[in-house]
């Protein structure tokens, strides 16, 4: 059986070693290895800072890698940018449309970047504008577009040539509750389609979401890699129990909190309390003769997984 | 590889145009139309009036519009250079999208520069209409003289270009038109011959770009002598574009791939 694994490993569309990248007297990124499979939708869930645009970057060849070994593609990002870049898909943080051209011409024109023929690009713009839902704004400026309505034409943006991997900085950030839904939906569709992705982020619902597979970022490191839920198995136990007091009661009663559950974390407003069985632990806490103000009792997530191996939370 | 891109970038300054040009056509037709009826028909009179063999054989009018035409070619070149690359920089960040694409610094620096070309060309050409309804000289050396035009042009570009990504600061980009292209503009031979500067800043006015384009302009319009050979201007400008471009690709670079 291992023979025929080994067989069938796919080659991997990105592997790092000891990836890092300086800007002048600061580590933004310290000598991270990963690897990313064909059609995998893999994440970088970090909180601001941790690094993760910097991998971006590096591997979409804009930026120039300080020490290690990057292979995207099978392309060295440092000697092979523009072919790489020509089989990449990108969607920045920062919405970086063309704000004079209307939502056909700004499509119209990435394509032209790539060197498409004009007739190819007219044909992969009606499927992109369906695709992004903009169908009916195809004639609008981008001034006048919604947050949401940007970023779909960026990722349809992104997607103009055809790329072999689409990567994507924190593509839901900024946006309100139903647009992020829209585009998760459509994400969602891009991977059943075999797109391979590449998401960065600081929302853990995001990553549940879309990541077939994760590294989890901070301070420039990777502190724990998986998929979603084997992290929160290796790292959090099935289920929370959160235990709201009034300020100043947590610093008093911390100690009586920590027979309560296997693990205990006390934070500024609240305790969690990691465990197997919730509603043990909530009896048990009211033996205990505590009284909390709430009592909210929830399964773990990737924010646990988080603040287990960093000793914050994704917010801070 | 290069030299395609280019054109692809030059292409996409030129559709962001065409949503745009209304305004800034009306402005280059009208803008000469009026100078050379203040200046070169009204003022001109006084002049003169005062020199009855002309300014180097020329009346004011024929005198200010090759000077003129070279002048505003090197404003457009230094507006194209200043806010196009801020805006692709730092504020729409346009240049950042171009180079997610097979598009390198070196193809976004030529593209940027021949839609410089493009520009200055077109402003140039709806001078010299103007220049030939006033009847300042045969239409073809009006038409002629857009070339010189475009050299001042270009190299004015590429020199704002260069001081442009080397400063951050928004505040820089007014400062620098207030004390290098509005006295460039006024101070180097377009509305008066170097020679009434006071002394010690006819140097600096040899030094400036619009300079040689206004004695390549006149020569070619109406064969006035030039006083420095019209090669030795023809190279100083080339040298200053290459220049320009080659300060610019370092600082592009720094801020589009840190």
């Amino acid at each position: 059986m291992p023979v025929y694994a080994a067989t069938f490993m796919p080659t991997p569309l990105i592997t790092a070693t000891g990836l890092t990248k300086h800007f002048d007297d600061t580590i933004a990124v310290d000598g991270i290895d990963f690897h990313v499979d064909p059609g995998e939708s893999f994440g970088f869930l970090g909180p601001n800072g941790a690094g993760k645009t910097s991998v971006m970057r590096m591997i979409g060849a804009v930026s120039p890698i300080t020490a290690g070994e990057l292979s995207v593609l099978g392309l060295d990002p440092r000697t092979e940018g523009p072919k790489l870049r020509a089989r990449l898909g990108v969607v920045p943080q920062e919405d970086n449309l063309d704000q004079e051209l209307t939502v056909t011409e700004n499509l119209f024109m990435y394509g032209r970047y790539f060197g498409l023929p004009k007739a190819v690009i007219a044909e992969r713009i009606k499927e992109l504008l369906d695709f992004a839902q903009l169908t009916e704004k195809a004639d609008s400026k981008v001034e006048a577009l919604s947050g949401g309505m940007k970023r779909r034409l960026t990722i349809a943006r992104g997607l103009i040539n055809e790329p072999e991997m689409l990567i994507l900085d924190e593509p839901t950030t900024g946006l309100d509750p139903q647009a992020r839904h829209v585009l998760w939906d459509r994400l969602y569709r891009l991977k059943q389609q075999g797109v391979t992705l590449l998401i960065t982020t600081h929302y853990m619902d995001e990553a549940e979401q879309l990541c077939d597979r994760l590294v989890i970022m901070d301070k420039g490191k990777i502190v724990g890699e998986g998929s979603p839920r084997s992290l929160i198995e290796q790292y959090s136990r099935p289920e929370v129990v959160e235990l709201r007091f009034p300020v100043g009661v947590l610093d008093e009663i911390a100690d009586r909190l920590q027979g309560l559950a296997p693990r205990v974390e006390v934070l500024a407003d609240r305790a969690l309390l990691y465990t197997e069985d919730a509603d043990a632990t909530v009896e048990k806490a009211h033996a205990e003769g505590l009284n909390p103000e709430t009592v909210l009792v929830r399964r773990s997530t990737l924010e646990d997984v988080f603040l287990r191996l960093t000793g914050r939370t994704l917010e801070d | 590889m290069a030299m395609p891109l280019a054109l692809r970038v030059a292409e996409s300054e030129a559709k962001v145009y065409s949503r745009v040009w209304r305004g800034s056509i009306f402005s280059s037709f009208f803008n000469p139309i009026l100078y050379l009826l203040a200046m070169g028909v009204g003022l001109g009179t006084l002049v003169d009036a005062n020199l009855p063999t002309g300014l180097e054989g020329a009346s004011y009018l024929n005198f200010l519009a090759p000077g003129l035409l070279a002048a505003t070619a090197m404003q457009t070149g230094a507006g194209e250079g200043a806010w196009k690359v801020r805006a692709g920089v730092k504020w729409t960040r346009t240049y950042h999208a171009k180079l997610a694409t097979p598009i390198g610094v070196p193809a976004l620096v030529n593209g940027h520069m021949l839609w410089i070309g493009a520009r200055v060309l077109m402003v140039s050409v709806v001078f010299a209409s103007v220049v030939v309804m006033f009847r300042v000289a045969p239409v073809w050396q009006s038409l002629a003289a857009t070339v010189p035009a475009l050299l001042v042009g270009v190299s004015m570009g590429a020199i704002t270009t260069a001081f442009t990504t080397r400063t951050n600061s928004d505040a820089a980009l007014p400062t620098f038109f207030r004390f290098v292209v509005i006295p460039m503009f006024l101070f180097s031979g377009a509305f008066f011959p170097i020679t009434q500067l006071p002394g010690w800043m006819q140097p600096i006015a040899y030094v400036t770009p619009l300079f040689h384009g206004v004695q390549l302009c006149r020569a070619v319009m109406l064969e006035i002598p030039t006083v420095v050979d019209p090669w030795v201007s023809v190279t100083y400008l080339l040298a200053l574009t290459a220049g320009g471009m080659a300060l610019a690709m370092k600082p592009f670079r720094e801020q589009l791939l840190p």
